[in-house]
């Protein structure tokens, strides 16, 4: 080996890094507004007669006793000051918080307007609130920074596409939306491990999250036969079967056990 | 005979780059285990500067420390390429030190692939695979620049058993290479641990296997006792580690909130005596293949089965 070789070698390395550097499609600064990953124009909603819809309503228990909450050591960055108690099974008085709930099934091809309202992330006290958020497919979600800490938001989806970006304090909101139906889509910040949420995105509006008294109540659905759909991040997935009249409201309850 | 001289300086640099890399391996390891690989969003700049330390907080101050300490035995890679490219007049050990730098670079690129790609299984388990064939690379450079090597005239034994020592050596790196690549898929979430765990026993039969043959036959040759010695504490320590690792990553790690000290602190020392286990069965394997190499079984003629004294 000789000199042409070792030039030859760290020409090759050069090339590679320009061509690695070149392909980073990561942006670490601010993001302009999200763009539906579709070209093609949104089909027309589909017409809802307002005097029919229904809706259906009920409240998530939990069976037995709340697994204690894990106290999160946030030492690793001083600025974090804020609830450190883990927010995986969120139990009080036997109502179970944080449960997504959805219209699964009993839509057939019905299509939605996405709201042009953006759904808001934000994270505070190096927690994200909410823990659980629904959004539709193709609604902005805004995703802020109110801590005096860099956070860097990170899902995982399995049906979206990835991405990573940080966002130091004081920043502008990220603007970001995922395309594909997809469930309990976890999100987690790098910077500071204990931080995870899960994002749920629907192709309906017809979705709601419990809260600590553990109701939930979704409006403005066309009568139908319908699979409700209660997800829980460790506790899994219940569906339960509803038949809904015009106007009708009903009670569809749901309990998990730990 | 080697032509080659010893030289000192030379050697002791070749040991400061081997250890620099053992650390560079456990501050991966700590990125790892601490799930801090993404911090750091960009590459190969650090939040847009190629130059600019970031604020060390949180999951940063492992991603960027790692990729300082990177950058550092990668200078001290080519600094050693250079040098051994100029002082030695071993071919073979020249090209070596120039195959070392070549798999720093690709170690380089495939670590950048990860933070671009977002740690795709396979390519961060290339990555951690890599690394450790580099330690392997930087320890047998430190042994061939070393005195005894160069001076020391071999004692050689024949090994006239089957299989052989040679074959046995081999074969410890191979099962071993296997289990670095299961192990870290798990790591990377690529694979369950379940194949990382039914292995060990393989390999603790194997290595001990080696160890055993080598010190029960050869414990008279110090190059090829030493190792063996080595590779046996290190077996015991890592089977140990692997176990801790277990229960504080699998068994009492499963529902954490986030990476806690007992299981960063055995996984990561697992990681690293894996990368001194690997380095040390590839220093036997050369010390076997100096001093015990095996002897060539020349098949008799029919007529010379029953040989009889003149």
């Amino acid at each position: 080996m000789n000199k042409k070789a070792f030039a030859m070698l760290g020409v090759i390395c050069l090339l590679g890094l320009g061509l690695l550097v070149a392909c980073n499609k990561k942006e670490t600064t601010e993001q302009p507004a999200a763009t539906s990953e579709s070209t093609s124009p949104a089909p027309a909603a589909t017409p809802i007669d307002p005097n029919t819809v229904a809706s259906v309503n009920g409240i998530v228990k939990l069976d037995g006793t709340a697994p204690k909450p894990s106290k999160i050591d946030m030492s690793q960055d001083a600025a974090c000051k804020g609830n450190n108690m883990s927010e995986t099974v969120v139990a009080s008085g036997g109502k179970l918080a944080n449960v997504f709930v959805y219209v699964k099934d009993g839509l057939g091809n019905m299509t939605f307007d996405v709201p042009k309202d953006a759904v808001v992330l934000n994270q505070q006290g190096c927690q994200y609130h909410p823990h659980v958020l629904g959004v539709m497919a193709g609604q902005t979600v805004e995703i802020k920074n109110d801590d005096p800490t860099t956070h860097n938001i990170h899902p995982t989806p399995a049906n979206n596409r990835e991405w990573n970006e940080s966002q130091p304090p004081q920043s502008p909101a990220l603007e970001k939306s995922f395309a594909r139906e997809e469930i309990m889509l976890p999100v987690k910040c790098n910077q500071h491990p204990w931080m995870k949420m899960y994002m749920n995105v629907v192709k309906s509006p017809f979705y709601a999250v419990t809260g600590p008294d553990g109701k939930y109540e979704i409006k403005g659905l066309p009568p139908g036969d319908y699979t409700i759909a209660f997800v829980q991040e460790k506790l899994g997935e219940q569906d339960q079967k509803v038949t809904l009249a015009a106007k009708d409201s009903k009670t569809v309850d749901a309990t998990f056990k730990p | 005979m080697s032509q080659a001289s010893y030289n000192p300086a030379l050697h002791r640099f070749a040991i400061f780059t081997a250890c620099a890399t053992l650390v560079l391996i456990v501050a991966g390891a700590l990125v790892t285990s601490n799930d801090a690989g993404l911090s750091v969003p960009d590459w190969p700049t650090s939040f847009g500067s190629l130059y600019k330390i970031p604020h060390m907080v949180g999951g940063v101050r492992f991603e960027h420390t790692h990729r300082m300490v990177a950058e550092f035995v990668g200078l001290c890679t080519i600094i050693l390429a250079v040098w051994t490219w100029r002082a030695e007049r071993r071919r073979w050990l020249r090209i070596l030190a120039v195959a070392g730098l070549g798999t720093v670079v690709i170690q380089g690129i495939l670590g950048g692939i990860t933070v671009l790609h977002f740690l795709p299984p396979a390519v961060s388990t290339a990555h951690a695979a890599v690394a450790q064939t580099f330690f392997c690379i930087a320890v047998c450079i430190a042994v061939f620049t070393g005195r005894r090597w160069i001076e020391e005239v071999p004692r050689v034994e024949f090994d006239v058993q089957r299989p052989s020592l040679q074959t046995l050596t081999l074969l410890s790196i191979l099962i071993l290479y296997l289990q670095l690549i299961f192990g870290a898929m798990f790591r990377h979430h690529g694979m369950s641990w379940g194949a990382h765990v039914i292995n060990a026993p393989l390999v603790a039969l194997i290595l001990t296997w080696t160890a055993v043959r080598a010190l029960s036959r050869y414990s008279r040759i110090e190059a090829v006792r030493r190792p063996a010695v080595v590779l046996l504490a290190l077996l015991i320590a890592q089977l140990c580690l692997g176990f801790l690792a277990f229960l504080t990553r699998v068994a009492w790690g499963h529902d954490a909130v986030q990476p806690e000290l007992p299981m960063v602190i055995s996984t990561v020392a697992h990681v690293a005596v894996g990368a001194l286990l690997l380095a040390t069965s590839v220093v036997l394997a050369i010390q076997v293949w100096r001093h015990v190499p095996a002897a060539i079984r020349e098949p008799l003629r029919s007529g010379e089965r029953n040989p009889v004294a003149a």
